[in-house]
């Protein structure tokens, strides 16, 4: 299987990543050579097997319905690149 | 007496404890032993200012019963520090001042230990040289342009170099483990859920683990219990009983049994890496210990196991680098725009790969073939260890295919740097303890690691074997200060 | 003729040139979990804070910071589970859904895709022509994202993430709603248990219940679905009516004219009142969902669930059987009553008042009548009902008991709304207590047919109709408190 230039982009827009056209080739050739080396899992059947979505082999841990956290705003906004005393503010967006 | 950058944690503590030296003293000595080794590139924020103050704060008011009473530690810079910049090494969060402390680091304070800086680290610990770091390739202490191993390679080249009595790395592919191995030091990757990841910048939360870095093994083991410590505030923190590693540290090891997995022995592998296995072997069982051959038939798959999981998680952990909240961002004429900007600049080459292998695995029409198989095939590595762990108590391997390589001699090949990983990896996949101890060196003198792998929750015999094995090899670093010339 | 047809009251169809359409509509239902706390953050959910003061640094995804997850969430999700008499999985699992967006922080919402914590369950809706049956396809919690706004700087989008992180009950009908009136029906009845369930308080005005729309329509009787378009995010029940009608009639045209429908999200532009189709959306959506390798599967024992179902309420189709069982009213007063939990608890309160000799008519239609509308004047909830269930019980007593007449009561109800006076003490005060003296009645009768002597006679000679003036004259004479009763015999018997 091979990943296409197109695909590449398409890939780059999901991940909201911006690419030149010369590193999206530099980077199909990389993408190619690693699944290359991840292609080997096909050798295994695993329709029997479980998946494994945490090692930690226990149960979600509930937290009481408490509020400890205070207004932090001042520290919420600190640092963000662009904001006003009150606000995130990105820019506009229409809908 | 000696340097006193040159003592290991334990006699540092003891020194500070049986008041023959003060804290203030210890931080001015390898605050001045960083000053001069500013090439080696191992810190990317000074905290000297600061720590020196705090030193001084202890001797006027010291308290001994603390576990680190006044010992300055530089961390990794993945550690989010209050009020001390943190980066993960990446442009992104360049200018990002945390209002938060690890929980990890936390510990470290809570327990006497100052803050001494932020130690370079592959960017977003994706990479094994810390080649990917944005501010600059890091000097291994042990030869000129020798990439120190990563992601900790400041960590790595800071405890090598005694800039640091001690540090903390983080591992998710053995990033703790591999740049102690190129380094000739010791390097503890915990089980999964020992120590909390509250605080910890993500790359794949479902492997990244913090761990002690030292010089020696006792070392680690005060390390590991300050820094291990059940954490509500992490939903994957386990709850179970810690030991107290340092004291419960012995170097009797008689009748544990170790098994010796056949899988290890890759194709290509140098000689002198299999030699030093066997080395380790006879080293074992003049300790004592029992070696039983196994079998981890999986071992091959880990690696691209790894390389689906990790960069799948991290896609996702990384989606909250968008220039809104924190960090760098690039203007753009959209909402759009200004995302694909701010990332494409604030992110480096490897991070801008993993995140698009991430995203690509799980995309629509690629979950199942990819993202579910990796899970399937990752239970798969972890039965193997559970079922070699009904015949033995630890595993013993290498630490790493190879020695340190040279900076630049594989960052243009991606498969070839993540080859590095090949031994540990499997480690952080079944959520296991493993810890690289220096064993010996190549045909260049360069340090090689072996790597003892424990059962969940069994610090303590990786410990206790690393221990005894550590005086029966009894290895040095010959570190000559080069970069200091 | 192009038109809408309705054979009952509910039922919408289609006609377009001799073929006739149905609406098939399935609901999802976003409900905001009451709780004080975040789905997996500390910090508050109050509504309507100043912005970003509600914010935690898991709320706003800064580096390191992780979910942990309120168990009070969890209960309040399985509670309106088994309210909908719905499979509670005892395992679950969170995914992240992964988009970028201003409001979203972690540029991923927490949800539950393959796994929710509930599974089929269903909803009975009472429509006039009988009850009707909507599938419940599953219920999950998630996340809910901040606030983007658009409108108070020309150049830029404000983002406040105060509501970033509070949990949701997405639920999910199955496309079993069929009519603008039945989704009426149904967003009121989920309402309505989730209210007696303090799951969610259904404020729609606060944005605590919104719903995305799937709207296909299909020749009448056809058993295929049609393609169907999802109008996101609709916060009133008039907005989805109207939505549905418009997205229903667009489609009715395209499939006319010949054209396919794109299955597509729109949105419903409530100036224009049009569905349009979303720009944003400039590539296909690819969430990306795979489980959150920062929490662990959800496990709920069946104990945890039994205890949880010992503490659920009567619910409304329970409570409107035990009414008409045990109070002897009709199924639709029932369902009156029961449809929203503070006018049950206040009817319950009044039968419990009146005692004994209760008189479940007059208390029903008092309720229903007179308080209603002075409820509906004032715009307030019954929960702030001027007149308490307490004296509300006394005046139905009075007129059960022939103290006062109905028509004095209405008199002293009125009086009652200022500042919820008891009426025994208006009746006292005012001294409206009905004349049931049959002596004293007999004398003011005998002087209004001594001063209508034509008129009595005129009765007489079968000018029937002419008893209910009698009646009124009597009333009048009285200023109204004769016993109407007493009126009535003694008439018969002296005219």
């Amino acid at each position: 299987m091979t990943i296409d230039l197109k695909t590449v982009k398409h890939i780059s827009k999901l991940a909201r990543i911006s690419l030149e056209e010369k590193k999206a080739e530099k980077l199909a050739n990389d993408m190619n050579s690693i699944f290359e080396f991840i292609e080997k899992l096909n050798e295994l059947k695993t329709e029997n097997v479980e998946p494994l979505t945490s090692i930690a082999e226990t149960t979600l841990r509930f937290r009481e319905d408490k509020i400890t956290s205070d207004n932090i705003r001042e520290k919420i906004l600190k640092n963000s690149p662009e904001k006003n005393e009150d606000f995130f503010v990105v820019p506009k967006v229409v809908e | 007496m000696t340097d006193i950058t040159s003592l290991s944690l334990f006699e540092l503590i003891k020194n500070i404890k049986e008041k023959k030296i003060s804290s203030n003293e210890v931080a001015k000595s390898f605050i001045d032993r960083s000053e001069k080794s500013k090439k080696l590139n191992a810190y990317v924020t000074e905290n000297f200012e600061n720590c020196l103050k705090l030193s001084k704060d202890f001797d006027n008011k010291p308290n001994f019963d603390l576990k680190l009473p006044g010992i300055p530690i530089a961390v990794k810079d993945l550690f989010c520090t209050n009020e001390v910049r943190t980066t993960a090494g990446s442009n992104i969060l360049n200018n990002f001042v945390p209002s938060y402390e690890s929980t990890v680091t936390q510990n470290i304070w809570n327990e006497g230990g100052i803050l001494l800086g932020k130690l370079n680290c592959d960017e977003f610990a994706m990479g094994s040289s810390n080649e990917t770091s944005f501010f600059g390739n890091v000097q291994n202490p042990i030869a000129k342009d020798l990439v120190p191993g990563g992601s900790s390679g400041g960590s790595s080249s800071a405890l090598a170099a005694n800039l640091t009595p001690v540090t903390i790395g983080t591992d998710t592919g053995g990033s703790i483990r591999q740049p102690a191995s190129f380094t000739g030091t010791v390097g503890l990757k915990p089980t999964y859920g020992s120590c909390s990841r509250y605080g910890i910048v993500a790359f794949a939360s479902s492997l990244d683990q913090a761990g002690p870095m030292s010089k020696d093994v006792k070392d680690s083991s005060i390390l590991l219990e300050v820094i291990s410590s059940f954490d509500e505030k992490d939903s994957t923190s386990i709850d179970f009983k810690r030991n107290n590693y340092s004291s419960d540290l012995t170097k009797n090891i008689k009748g544990i049994k170790i098994g010796i997995p056949k899988e290890y022995r890759v194709d290509g592998m140098p000689g002198e890496i299999e030699s030093l296995w066997k080395k380790g072997i006879e080293y074992a069982k003049d300790c004592g210990a029992e070696i039983i051959d196994i079998s981890l038939p999986h071992t091959s798959y880990a690696l691209p196991t790894y390389y689906i999981v990790a960069p799948a998680e991290a896609s996702s952990n990384l989606a909250r680098y968008d220039g809104v909240k924190y960090g760098l961002r690039s203007s753009g004429e959209s909402l759009i725009d200004m995302y694909e900007k701010t990332r494409s600049e604030g992110f480096g080459e490897e991070v801008k790969r993993r995140i698009m292998i991430g995203t690509y695995v799980l995309s629509s029409g690629y979950y199942d073939a990819y993202y579910l198989k990796a899970q399937k095939v990752r239970q798969l590595i972890k039965q193997d260890f559970d079922q070699a762990y009904n015949k033995v108590d630890a595993i013993l391997t290498p630490s790493t295919p190879s020695s340190a390589f040279k900076i630049g001699e594989k960052s243009n090949d991606p498969v070839s740097m993540y080859l590095n990983d090949i031994f540990t990896v499997p480690v952080n996949l079944a959520g296991l303890p493993g810890i690289s101890i220096p064993a010996g060196t190549d045909k260049n003198n360069y340090p090689l690691g072996l790597q003892i792998i424990g059962k969940p929750f069994d610090e303590q015999t990786v410990l206790n074997i690393a221990y005894s094995m550590e005086e029966k090899i009894n290895y040095k670093n010959n570190i000559t200060d080069w970069w200091m010339e | 003729m192009d038109g809408i047809m309705s054979k009952n009251n509910s039922e919408y169809l289609i006609e377009r040139n001799d073929n006739v359409y149905e609406v098939v509509i399935g609901l999802e239902v976003h409900a905001q979990v009451t709780s004080n706390s975040k789905l997996f953050s500390s910090s508050s959910t109050k509504f309507g804070a100043e912005p970003n003061t509600q914010v935690s640094l898991v709320d706003a995804a800064f580096p390191g910071m992780l979910p942990v997850i309120n168990e009070y969430c969890v209960k309040q999700a399985i509670k309106t589970g088994i309210g909908l008499k719905a499979k509670i999985n005892n395992k679950s699992v969170f995914d992240r859904k992964n988009y970028f967006y201003a409001d979203l922080p972690q540029g991923y919402q927490i949800s539950q895709y393959k796994y929710p914590i509930v599974g089929e369950g269903n909803v009975i809706l009472d429509m006039p022509e009988g009850q009707k049956q909507v599938g419940i396809e599953r219920l999950h919690l998630e996340q809910d994202a901040g606030k983007s706004i658009h409108d108070v700087d020309p150049s830029n989008t404000l983002v406040d993430l105060n509501r970033s992180g509070v949990a949701l009950m997405e639920i999910v009908s199955k496309p079993d709603l069929r009519s603008p009136d039945e989704v009426n029906a149904y967003i009121k009845k989920l309402r309505s248990i989730m209210r007696y369930l303090g799951t969610c308080d259904g404020n729609m005005q606060e944005g605590s219940l919104r719903a995305d729309v799937n709207v296909s329509v299909r020749i009448k009787g056809s058993t295929d679905l049609g393609t169907r378009c999802e109008i996101k995010n609709v916060n009133s029940i008039k907005f989805m009516q109207m939505a549905i009608i418009y997205e229903a009639n667009r489609q009715v045209d395209l499939l006319e004219e010949g054209e396919e429908i794109d299955q597509e999200t729109r949105l419903f532009d409530t100036k224009k009142n049009e569905t349009r189709s979303m720009r944003s959306k400039e590539d296909a959506h690819d969430y990306r969902y795979f489980p959150d390798p920062d929490l662990l599967p959800l496990e709920i024992t069946d104990k945890f669930i039994d205890q949880l179902k010992s503490e659920i309420p009567e619910l409304p189709d329970e409570k409107k059987k035990r009414f008409i069982d045990e109070f002897k009213i009709s199924p639709y007063e029932a369902t009156i009553l029961v449809s929203d939990i503070e006018t049950a608890k206040y009817f319950e309160e009044v039968v419990a008042k009146m005692g004994k000799n209760r008189d479940m008519k007059l208390a029903v239609n008092w309720i229903t009548g007179e308080l209603f509308a002075v409820l509906n004047n004032k715009n307030i909830e019954i929960a702030q009902s001027p007149i308490s269930a307490k004296n509300l019980a006394k005046l139905i007593n009075l007129i059960k008991n022939g103290t006062i007449s109905g028509k004095i009561a209405k008199t002293i109800f009125e009086l009652m709304l200022d500042g919820d006076i008891d009426p025994q003490i208006i009746v006292e005060e005012k001294g409206l207590k009905q004349q049931s003296d049959p002596k004293a009645l007999e004398a003011l009768i005998d002087k209004i047919i001594n001063d209508n002597r034509e008129k009595a006679i005129e009765y007489k000679q079968g000018k029937e109709k002419l008893f209910g003036f009698f009646v009124g004259q009597a009333m009048k004479a009285s200023g109204g408190k004769a016993n109407p009763k007493l009126i009535n015999e003694i008439l018969k018997k002296k005219l």
